[in-house]
Parts: structure tokens; sequence; C-alpha cells
């Protein structure tokens, strides 16, 4: 286990140097954030008297900052440094490690995944906590059982959104180039997960289907238990979710990548 | 037991084939049509424990196959292989604990980090015991004399000094068998003599056993006191370097430095290769006419600067194993 726990270490040090990337999407995260609560006060303002909307205004400025925060987490991009290596088929080389190359992949899907989000999650809270106007501020959790339970649901989102990472990765073995994945697969990301809109505020027929996808379990589940959206009691079974989840994309990245290798040890390079 | 032994290991790719022009790509979405190549034909060998074997051959032999399923990169479609009496591909993760792989064209560690952070992963990795790999770090650093590079990104790393720290991080968990594959490829000539000072020295220290494909000779008559051939996937020949040169020609050259401009040399005994100056190059058959008659006839008839008598040269030896080879594919 240490080994794996060193490759994730070392990749996020090495991630954690690219400052001028991380200042520019800080910028353009709080931006966009200002931008979505602005949207969103008027769409608010404009609902006819008498209609509850399934989550109060608080409550959607707090989930939309949530989102810019730990927008690094949605699983967008794929790690550069396995699909370089599938594409020079130098992936093989892979093997002559003495690790689990799924295990392995997953680290470096992780590290891509953390250290991003490590580096803008923190100036991004301190700057919607303390540097906007009320209406527009990311508020405290419900409860502190809901702070809880958020913070676990944030790591096992961690982990869904590594194993969502490393199977795309996997894909590779057999499309090379991933760009016609990635470009499909990141638009639906950014519906699926609830950057663009709430999945609460989704009419109820996509938000039925929507909800129990695997993308729903990388932000909006977990963003759901902070505003109190999802109860403490109810809170198990979305990290239930979630779990089933990581289990069930760990299990099918791990046949993927069994029989992508082969075709590689069988065929060569 | 032998530490390697192979026997009889065969490997085809099948390769799709495309008819050229438009007309061949689109009956290419429908129909494919494949062609065998026989990687490895049937090759066999055996490898004690502490031996330096050169492993060459013209590029498509099979080298970088056999060193392939040597590492457990690639299954065979038949044949056996153990190496320490594991299966490499079978036994993949215990066979490359012990195993270190160097590869000329590629660079093991990681682009971005500091040297010592790509050994300190390597360890953890190897799950290496923290002494021990402080002892073998520090042992590594000494012979490759690696301490001015520690702290350097590999990215800004010179090829030579690259290929230092590839060297260190494949030794780093102390392998039994350490697979070389071109390490001095497109290194100055200090730094091809460091890496084989340093393998040399390795071999004789620790006893690892090496394996090393290269097309650089010079590599071969300064380390390997074995060299198999292989060839269209088979092993052309096994042995000393000597024999090697015996096996092939036992020609011998006799070079002469002229006093005067304008002088040639001829002997009805002896070929001219080579005629550039004042020095003229003649090959000869040992057999047929000893060197001490031959230079005596040569210093008869022309003033002579300096001569001396020297086997041909590994590079025109192996390239004739070579030519051969293409001929009776031909034929």
């Amino acid at each position: 286990m240490t080994a794996y726990g060193a490759i994730l270490g070392a990749r996020i040090r090495m991630l954690l140097q690219y400052r001028a990337a991380a200042l520019a999407g800080m910028a353009t995260q709080v931006f966009w954030g200002i931008i979505r609560v602005m949207v969103f006060t008027a769409f608010y303002a404009s609902l006819r008297p008498g209609v509850e909307a399934p989550m109060t205004l608080r409550q959607t400025v707090t989930y939309i900052w949530l989102g810019q925060a730990l927008l690094g987490l949605l699983p967008m991009r794929i790690d550069g440094e396995g699909a370089g290596m599938i594409r020079s088929g130098t992936v093989a080389y892979e093997l002559t490690r003495p690790w689990d190359v799924y295990w392995a992949w997953c680290m470096r899907a992780a590290s891509l995944r953390i250290a991003p989000t490590m580096l803008r999650c923190l100036p991004i809270v301190v700057f919607a906590v303390a540097l906007l106007p009320a209406s527009m501020r990311l508020g405290p959790p419900a409860s502190p059982a809901a702070a809880g339970l958020f913070a676990l649901s944030v790591l096992l989102a961690v982990a869904l959104t590594s194993v969502i990472t490393a199977l795309l990765t996997i894909t590779m073995l057999w499309t090379i180039s991933g760009e016609g994945l990635m470009l499909l697969l990141s638009g639906l990301a950014w519906v699926l997960s609830g950057i663009v809109i709430p999945l609460p505020l989704l009419p109820d027929a996509a938000r039925h289907v929507i909800e129990w996808l695997p993308f729903a379990g990388t932000l909006d589940l977990p963003f759901r238990i902070y505003i109190g959206q999802v109860g403490p009691g109810e809170a198990a079974g979305v990290l239930l979710r979630q779990v089933g989840w990581t289990l069930a994309l760990v299990m099918l990245g791990r046949w993927m990548l069994a029989s992508g290798l082969r075709r590689l040890v069988v065929q060569g390079g | 037991m032998s530490l390697i032994v192979v026997e009889n290991l065969v490997k085809t790719f099948k390769v799709a084939q495309r008819q050229p022009g438009l007309w061949g790509a689109v009956r290419g979405l429908i129909h494919r049509q494949h062609r065998t190549v026989h990687a490895l034909d049937g090759i066999s060998f055996a490898i004690e424990p502490g031996e330096l074997v050169g492993y060459i051959g013209p590029n498509g032999a099979g080298k970088s196959t056999t060193v392939k399923i040597l590492s457990g990169i690639l299954v065979p479609n038949s044949g056996v292989c153990t190496v320490n009496g594991r299966v490499p591909w079978k036994h993949r993760i215990a066979h490359v604990q012990r195993l270190g792989v160097v590869f000329g064209q590629r660079t093991q560690l990681w682009w971005d980090l500091p040297v010592i952070e790509s050994f300190d992963l390597l360890a953890a990795i190897y799950r290496v015991p923290p002494a021990d790999y402080r002892r073998n770090r520090a042992e590594m650093v000494d012979l490759l004399d690696l301490a001015p590079l520690l702290d350097t990104p590999v990215r800004q790393l010179s090829l030579g000094q690259r290929m230092r720290c590839d060297l260190a991080a494949a030794l780093l968990h102390r392998p039994d068998v350490l697979f070389l594959d071109e390490p001095t490829i497109g290194l100055d000539a200090v730094s091809k003599l460091a890496v084989r000072r340093f393998i040399k020295e390795l071999n004789r220290r620790q006893g690892v056993t090496v394996i090393l494909t290269t097309h650089d000779m010079d590599d071969i008559e300064a380390l390997c006191s074995r060299v198999m051939v292989i060839g269209q996937g088979k092993i052309l020949s096994d042995g000393s370097l000597e024999a090697l040169r015996r096996s092939v020609t036992s020609e011998r050259w006799l070079i002469v430095d002229l006093a005067n401009d304008g002088d040639g040399v001829s002997d009805p005994d002896a070929l001219v290769i080579e005629h550039t100056g004042r020095r003229v190059e003649l090959s000869f058959d040992p057999q047929h006419i000893s060197p001490a008659e031959l230079i005596a006839r040569v210093t008869a008839k022309h003033a002579i600067r300096d001569l001396f008598v020297q086997n041909p040269p590994i590079e025109k030896i192996i390239a004739r194993l070579y030519g051969r080879l293409e001929s009776s594919n031909q034929s």
C-alpha cells in the first residue's frame, strides 16, 4: 500500500508546481461563480408567487460556490502521462514494475483530481465566504452532522472521480486518441454532476435518472448533504450510492484494463 | 540450473495489411488481410548467473521481442522461458521485483520530478527497506557520480546524465538480472565510456547478470565475454567474440603507411581494400600467406614509414554476417 501512497504523493507534489495554471483556474472559477450566483438570483426573483422551489436561494448559492471550489474533482480530463504512454506504445513498460497496473493508474488519476482541487479550493472558499455581499456568500453547513457527513462524502467523491478518470484512460487502449470521448464526456459530466444546473432544480423525470448516474456522486450528492437538502437520515443511502458506483467502476476498469493489456501482450505494442 | 533458460521460443505477430490506394482502404474496412510475422522462430539459449552477454542482430531481427518476453511484457506463442525458475509473464510481479531494465530510448524516471524523488518513488514501488535503499543509493551516486544531479528535474538533464540516472534507477532494488536495451545510444564518447565502465564494475562487484542489446560493437568488445547473434528470429551464433570472428572470416588486415606520395602497393596474395593518401589497407588470408612473408615482400618493394597487422574491425565482421543472412534469404 505504501507504494501506491508514494505514487500519489509524488504526483501531487509534481502537479502542485503549476502555479500559473492554478491562478488562472482560480480566477475563472471565481468569475463564473459570481455570474452563476447572479443568474440564479435573477431566476429566483422571477419565480411566480406561491411556487415552491426545491432549494432555497441561500442553498442554491452555497451549492454553486461548493461547485466552484471543488470543480477540480469533475472527471473531465484524463491524465496526460497515461494518454501519452498509450499513444507512443510505451504503455507495455508499465508491466516491468512490481505493481498492480490498475491501482497505479488509479493513483495517477487521483493525483490529477486532488492536486488542482487542493490548490484552488481554499482561496475560492475564503473569497466566497469573506469578500462577497451577504446575499452572494457561501453559507455554513446545515448542521455539524451535515458537515461531518459532507467531509466523508467528499472523500468518497474523490475515490469515485478517480476511478472514472482511470476508466476513461483505460478506454484509450482501444481508441488511442482520447479526444472524441473526452469532448463528449466532459460536456456530459458538467451537466450530470450539477455544475451547470444544481440537480435538485432539474425536472423530476430527468432528475430521477441523473441522480442515479455515477456523475452525481462526484459533486452533487456531497453538496446536497452540506446544504441539508439531503438530511443526515438519508445521507447513508447517498454514501452507499457513491461506494456502490466506485466498486462497480473499479471492477469494470480492472476487467477492461486486463483485456486491453492482454491484447497488448499477445499482439505487441 | 541456469539463471535464464530459453528453449524453442516462438513468437508470431499478425500484421494487418492494407492494399494501397482508396479502394484498398475501403476494402480494408470490410475484409482485413493479415500477414503473419515470425519474430522469434524457435530460439534457445541458457545464461548462467554473473554472465555479461551481448545480444546483437540487425533491426527487426527479434532482439527486443526476446527482451520483452524475458521482462514479462510479451507472451510467446510457444516454448519455455524461465528466469530464476519463474515464468516472466505468469509470475510477473515476483519476476520484475528481481529485474532491472534500462531502455536507452526512453527514461523510467519521472520527467518533472527531481532525480532524487524519482529514486525515492522507485524505492517505494519496489518496497526496498529504507536502510538498504540508502546504502544502494549511496553506492550508485558514488559509482556514477550523480551527487551534482540529484536535485535537478529529469527534463533538464542531458542525455548522458539522464542515462547515468536511469542506470542507477534500475539498480536501486538490487536486481539479479539487468536488461540493457541500447544503453549507449546517442551518448557522447565520454558518457559512453562512463556507462561501460559502470556496467563492467557492476557485473564484477555485484555479480549481476547482464543482457545487453546494442548496435555499438565497441560496447560488445569492451564488455561482453559472450555474444549471441540473432537474425530473422533465429540464433545464428553464440559464443565468444573471437569465435564469432573466426566463424565469419579468417582474414587479417595489413595497414601500410608509405614514405612517399604517389606510391602504391600491390601483391598477388593480398587485396587492396582501401588506399587513401599514403595509407594502404590490404586484406590477406594468413593460411595462404604468412604475415611475415607478406611484410617482407612489401618492405622489399616500397619505402615504408610504418606498418601493422590487425583483425578486421568487428563492425565489418558483423556487417558481413548480416549480409550473408540477407543473401541466404533471397536465394
